[in-house]
């Protein structure tokens, strides 16, 4: 109905048959541009039906997000959540009264024992904010003044798909629309001739988890919002590639002539649909030429692979994909989604931490700072974090040397950069052992209504009327916390 | 002078200012809808109910925990009575809207006083507001949700203009008479062939059987075409597919490993209950409750997989009662959505906050599906891989031998002996209403019934999913019925009677022709919940045979269709493209049912997205090859997680949960599809080494184009084309090695054609697939 009711009430469609009678007397292509943004499609009375006025609803501080979602959820004790306690009272079972109920993992459930675990890792203080930052991070540890570590926030989900699609979606039920997707329906592109919200994703050694393209799913928003996966290698974005034996002039012949009968049957039937046709074939006309050029990292100085580190020049890197999220910013991408799997470590823990730091922390740190020296920093909402945290206790057998942790929803840490949140805070504090938040909790909720503001919207606001209750990211919940923003 | 001048100006327009705010000119600027006439009688269901249930409902409707200041409108006695808060004063008076406390609050201009509250961002209208004064001043009538009344065959309008063919034509001449309409002529033979064959087999007609159907006598033709196809064993296929999607099949379990499962042979169930023709009725009935029946077959037993196909995690770790809810949450939401048209689910948590379902009567549709002895799947992907475990109990196997039998359908294409998840009520369980919806906060417990509102259940109904398909099939469901017919309208048409084909609620849409649904509905229960002839019915009315075309008038008077002058007009779903492409190449391969297959998709989609490479046996994509490549969409490998990206793509869903009506989005990645998706350009390549191989040279571009898009060319189509071929052919004849690269593609075995002629052919039938007509229904 949604659908319907906004395809009625298109104002494009005036644009539409204007573009339509200069077809007919043959402009170019590249005069088809302005055709496709979507920012036409804002602020114009006819949208009450499905879409919210007057966007943004205030002054925006960031004009998109880069997020780097750490999939399988690193371990809060192990990155930014410094516990000594913890080394002291190694063994030491965890205090019934810190647990307090707690529901467990099948995991875990069965312990008889929750011995405490220390940090596999040292930490220090870093920068005028002294944000403790383990030693797995060197590189992030320089930029300690640029970020905002919220070490409080906390989730009710205890397993994978839960959790990651309540971060991503704002549920823990499937089928509502991602982040990216409410940003693209309230924001629109900045890009004509790349998709509004893109996802990028690699894979580090440690224990995975699996990705779904639910994920970057527009669920019940228009499809024209959801995430277009780009890919490493020769077809960036599914079938983007010309076959062999077709060249460029052959393919606009091709179009050329796709639009000529298109547009003789459009007389024949009146319907409007044919003119979108023709316009989105030259949309993916123009997006083979774009995707590839923003994906084409040989013109990058050395100084910027220096930046990143080598692993930015093989693709499907995390690396890599940091530098084209950097890239993707650059064109007007709104939401710029990466995931880096690996991050579950019910067992193997120091080993494959180490690893998986290793991955991330240089190309993360380089990203922000690159960033900062384009002046991008300050309108880039960056975002570093995974879908829960780890249990302060050892999974399994005790063994110092090698031990795991399970998930625990009750207290994480996430990092945020630019964009209107304020840099250099420590944001938040959980009890001594790292288990509960006993300071400024912040919810998945919270966090989507905060980040929403520093993009200038109302998450009460945004919503979206389906199957007859209106939606929107944070539900029926979330509070913005103003602490966090500049 | 000057200043005088500009003086006058300013006062001038200061005038016309102020006699425009006097006449609230400036109120009315946003209200497109000040103008707008009054119905002479105003409706309740029709005009009132929906601003109530949009604007009020929140607040004062169903849900008891939110209600406030202790008023609910959406009952009459409540809505009429004293306000409780405020004594002496009633929220409707009827006949007197200036008594009447909730339209005074809702006209108000004080922010303190306004209703909706100004927080709520809700406000009514101009017409609105019109609306509810003159409903009150006509004595505020209230009556039950229209859906919830039993539909009645009402009197078939008698205006024998508008009745061409059957009854349906009179429902809709009538309306489209009121709106100063008139029907489209009817569309041509070719046309209707086309229309007819898409709808019913979901693929194009065969050439012999137009060339067949068109020396029949004229008046004969149609119906002998529709006969035909519904013969043909390709429509059981067309409309499982649709089923596919109301019953969230998948072939594997979703969630994070998301690993295999074997419930095919429960999809090819479905295709011969359809190609039997099994009725409505018993359909769902075997889906349902089939180990329930007396004496229950296998196939019966089979046909409940139904309730099984929702995912089921294999995640280490998990709460099994908490997913086990989850897997029964599933099953009583599938149930409303898919054959109630109801947002049960919206009652999970809560009291329904616009429907009047409680949050006990969504447990009491729970219990029915409460009773299974199931586990999930206690294992991770990587033990159920080396077990060869793909199935969760209970279920059944099925062998070769049972194919000799009673599930001769089945087609086991030499696989394994397989395990089809199915219903067993072997764990008898009492159910509690779980507070806020979560399994481990039982509060009071419940038994299985339904919503009396909807149909009261019956004493002699066993309290068991048996009793619950008796119920849902009961001549007196006022849903049941009514759901099916519409579907199967918007199958045909594009849209529904009722549009939000998943919501019959009160928040869903209306009718647009209420007579005419409750019409087919009691007339499709009368004829013995008979499918086929219900298609058949419709496909033979005027309104389905008009012409598709918008003309300006009609685009400016119904953009969206919804009167019908004329046939729907819209694109077809990626299967149906699929299918038309490799059936018009001769590429499909018509084999029904089976495990299904895994046709072309691009490399390495499921490598970089899986849990691991060694969790599950679906961590890689392996094509399949031969003739498996081109089988029907339908029995393409429907892996969760990571689905065939040409199916999303043009929008259909994951299949994580039940969806009734997929969106019909129009974007570049389906141009990209189009163009550069292996198998559409090896079923032009295998197309034009066809027609070169058989020995034309003449009339090559009129035939390709005929035998795509079931029609001859007009001339300015055949020119333009004609020429492109001709560019084409120089263009290659001038690159040979290019020629050579572009027909390489794809594994179907070469015929041995010229490489220039075929790559010049295959382009021209790529433009023609990539046409908006190919794709579309007309």
């Amino acid at each position: 109905m949604e659908e319907k009711d906004n395809k009625k009430e298109n104002p494009l469609k005036v644009n539409r048959r204007h573009f339509f009678s200069q077809l007919s007397v043959g402009i170019g292509s590249l005069a088809l541009g302005s055709l496709l943004i979507p920012d036409l499609f804002k602020n114009t009375g006819g949208q009450q039906a499905s879409q919210p006025l007057g966007l943004p609803h205030f002054a925006p501080k960031a004009k998109r997000v880069i997020y780097l979602f750490q999939a399988g959820a690193p371990s809060q004790l192990e990155t930014f959540d410094h516990k000594p306690i913890l080394r002291k009272r190694m063994g030491e079972d965890l205090p019934e009264s810190v647990r307090n109920g707690q529901r467990l993992t099948g995991m875990t459930a069965n312990q008889e024992k929750f011995p405490l675990m220390p940090p596999a890792v040292n930490f220090k203080q870093y920068g005028q904010s002294g944000t403790w930052i383990s030693d797995y991070f060197p590189h992030i540890a320089k930029i300690a003044d640029d970020i905002t570590v919220v070490r409080s926030m906390h989730t009710e989900a205890i397993n994978h798909d839960p959790a990651i699609t309540f971060f991503q979606t704002g549920s823990q039920i499937s089928g509502r629309p991602s982040m990216g997707s409410w940003l693209s329906y309230g924001l629109g592109s900045e890009n004509k001739n790349l998709p509004s919200f893109v996802v990028l994703t690699s894979r580090g050694k440690g224990n995975s988890q699996g990705l779904y393209s639910k994920l970057w799913s527009s669920g019940f928003l228009d499809s024209k919002h959801q995430g277009v996966l780009l890919r490493s290698g020769k077809d960036p974005v599914l079938y983007l590639n010309d076959p062999d034996g077709i060249s460029r002039s052959t393919k606009r012949d091709l179009l050329n002539e796709v639009s000529e009968l298109n547009r003789l049957h459009h007389v024949e039937t009146g319907d409007d649909e044919i003119e979108s046709r023709i316009a989105q074939y030259e949309m993916a006309y123009r997006m083979q030429m774009s995707v590839p050029d923003v994906m084409d990292i040989s013109k990058e100085p050395e100084s910027v692979v220096k930046l990143y580190g080598e692993d930015c020049q093989v693709p499907g890197t995390y690396a890599a994909n940091a530098l084209q999220a950097r890239r993707l910013a650059e064109n007007g991408v709104r939401f710029i989604q990466l995931y880096h799997q690996g991050w579950d470590q019910h067992g193997n823990l120091p080993d494959e931490m180490a690893g998986q730091a290793k991955d991330v922390d240089q190309a993360s740190a380089a990203l922000v700072m690159d960033l900062k020296q384009r002046g991008m920093l300050e309108d880039t909402l960056v975002i570093w974090g995974g879908e829960f945290g780890r249990s302060n206790y050892c999974q399994g057998k005790f063994d110092p040397a090698n031990y795991g942790r399970d998930h625990h929803p009750r207290a994480f840490s996430i990092w945020m950069a630019g964009g209107g949140i304020k840099p250099g805070l420590n944001y938040g504090q959980t009890d001594e052992f790292g288990y509960n938040v006993v300071e400024n909790p912040v919810h998945i909720n919270d966090f989507h209504a905060t980040l929403m503001y520093a993009l200038g919207l109302d998450h009460e606001q945004l919503t979206y009327k389906y199957q007859g209750r209106r939606f929107r990211l944070t539900d029926v919940a979330g509070n913005v916390v103003k602490d966090l923003l500049a | 002078m000057k200043n005088a001048v500009a003086l006058g100006l300013i006062l001038g327009l200061s005038i016309v200012l102020l006699y425009l705010y006097q006449d609230g000119y400036f109120d009315k600027v946003e209200d497109d809808y000040a103008s707008v006439a009054l119905p002479e009688t105003v409706d309740y269901n029709f005009h009132i109910k929906p601003i109530l249930s949009d604007n009020c409902y929140t607040c004062h409707g169903p849900d008891a925990n939110k209600r406030k200041a202790g008023l609910r409108l959406d009952i009459e006695k409540n809505a009429l009575s004293e306000l409780p808060e405020s004594p002496g004063h009633f929220a409707i008076v009827a006949g007197s809207p200036g008594k009447s406390e909730a339209y005074r609050a809702i006209i108000s201009d004080d922010p303190a006083e306004q209703m909706p509250p100004p927080e709520s961002n809700l406000s009514l209208t101009n017409y609105e507001k019109r609306l509810l004064r003159k409903w009150i001043e006509q004595g505020a009538a209230f009556e039950k949700h229209w859906a919830f009344i039993p539909p009645e065959k009402k009197k078939v309008p008698t205006d024998t203009s508008s009745y061409l063919k059957n009854e349906i034509d009179a429902f809709v001449g009538s309306k489209l008479k009121e709106k100063g309409l008139t029907f489209s002529p009817k569309a041509s033979n070719d046309i209707l062939l086309r229309r007819m064959a898409l709808d019913v087999t979901g693929l194009p007609p065969a050439p012999e059987l137009v060339d067949k159907l068109m020396s029949e006598a004229p008046d004969e033709m149609l119906q002998r075409a529709i006969d035909t196809l519904l013969a043909s064993p390709a429509y059981g296929e067309r409309m499982t597919q649709s089923w596919l999607d109301v019953a969230r099949y998948a072939d594997s379990h979703g969630y994070q490993d998301d690993s295999y499962r074997t419930m095919w042979p429960w999809r090819d169930w479905v295709i011969h209950a359809f190609n039997e023709n099994l009725s409505y009725d018993e359909f769902l009935t075997w889906q349902i409750a089939g180990d329930l029946m007396p004496n229950a077959t296998k196939e019966q037993i089979l046909a409940t997989g139904f309730n099984r196909n929702h995912p089921i995690t294999q995640e280490g770790g998990v709460i099994q009662e908490e997913y086990r809810t989850n897997y029964v949450l599933d099953r009583t939401n599938t149930l409303g959505k898919g054959i109630l048209g109801l947002t049960l689910e919206c009652a999970r948590c809560h009291d329904h906050k616009y429907d009047a379902i409680s949050q006990k009567d969504y447990f009491g549709f729970y219990a029915f599906f409460n009773q299974v002895n199931e586990k999930g799947i206690q294992m991770d992907a990587v033990q159920a891989k080396n077990q060869k475990f793909f199935a969760d109990p209970p279920y059944i196997g099925i062998s070769a031998k049972d194919t000799v039998g009673v599930l001769s359908f089945v087609n086991m294409n030499g696989s394994n002996p397989v395990n089809v998840m199915v219903m067993n009520d072997s764990a008898p369980k009492t159910t509690f209403v779980l507070d806020r919806g979560e399994y481990d906060r039982p509060t009071d417990s419940v038994l299985p019934g339904t919503p009396s509102i909807i149909l009261p259940f019956a004493n002699d109904l066993a309290k068991n999913r048996l009793g619950l398909a008796q119920w849902l099939t009961d001549r007196k469901n006022p849903l049941t019925a009514r759901v099916l017919v519409n579907r199967i309208w918007g199958t045909l048409f594009g849209r529904g009677l009722v549009e939000t084909s998943e919501d019959f609620g009160v928040q869903g849409s209306l009718p647009t022709h209420p007579e005419l649904l409750d019409w087919l509905a009691v007339d499709f229960m009368e004829n013995g919940w008979d499918i086929k002839y219900l298609i058949k019915k419709i496909m033979l009315s005027a309104t389905y045979q008009q012409r598709s075309e918008l003309t300006p008038e009609l685009e400016k008077a119904d953009p969206e269709n919804k009167w019908l002058a004329r046939a729907g007009r819209f694109r077809m779903s990626g299967e149906m493209i699929r299918d038309y492409i490799l059936a018009t190449s001769g590429l499909l391969n018509r084999e029904i049912g089976g495990p299904s297959v895994r046709p072309y998709q691009p490399e390495g989609l499921w490598e970089e997205t899986n849990a691991g490479s060694e969790r599950g046996v679906l961590t890689s994509y392996v094509p399949d090859s031969g003739d498996d490549l081109y089988r029907r969409s339908l029995y393409t490998f429907w892996k969760r997680t990571l689905p065939p990206p040409s199916m999303t793509i043009f929008d259909a869903p994951n299949r994580d949960f039940s969806e009734v009506r997929r969106q019909k989005t129009n974007t570049p990645l389906q141009a990209l599809v189009l163009q550069n998706d292996v198998q559409i350009l090896e079923a032009a390549r295998v197309l034009a080494e066809k027609m070169l191989n058989d020995g034309g040279k003449d009339n090559l571009v009129p035939q390709l184009f005929e035998r795509i898009l079931v029609r001859s060319p007009r001339k300015e189509e055949l020119l333009t084309l004609t020429a492109y071929y001709h560019d084409a052919l120089n263009t290659y004849g001038s690159k040979p090695k290019d020629a050579e690269k572009l027909v390489a593609v794809g594994d179907y075995p070469h015929l041995k054609t010229d490489p220039v002629s075929t790559a010049a052919l295959m382009l021209t039938a790529q433009v023609i697939y990539n046409l908006d007509e190919t794709i579309t229904k007309e």
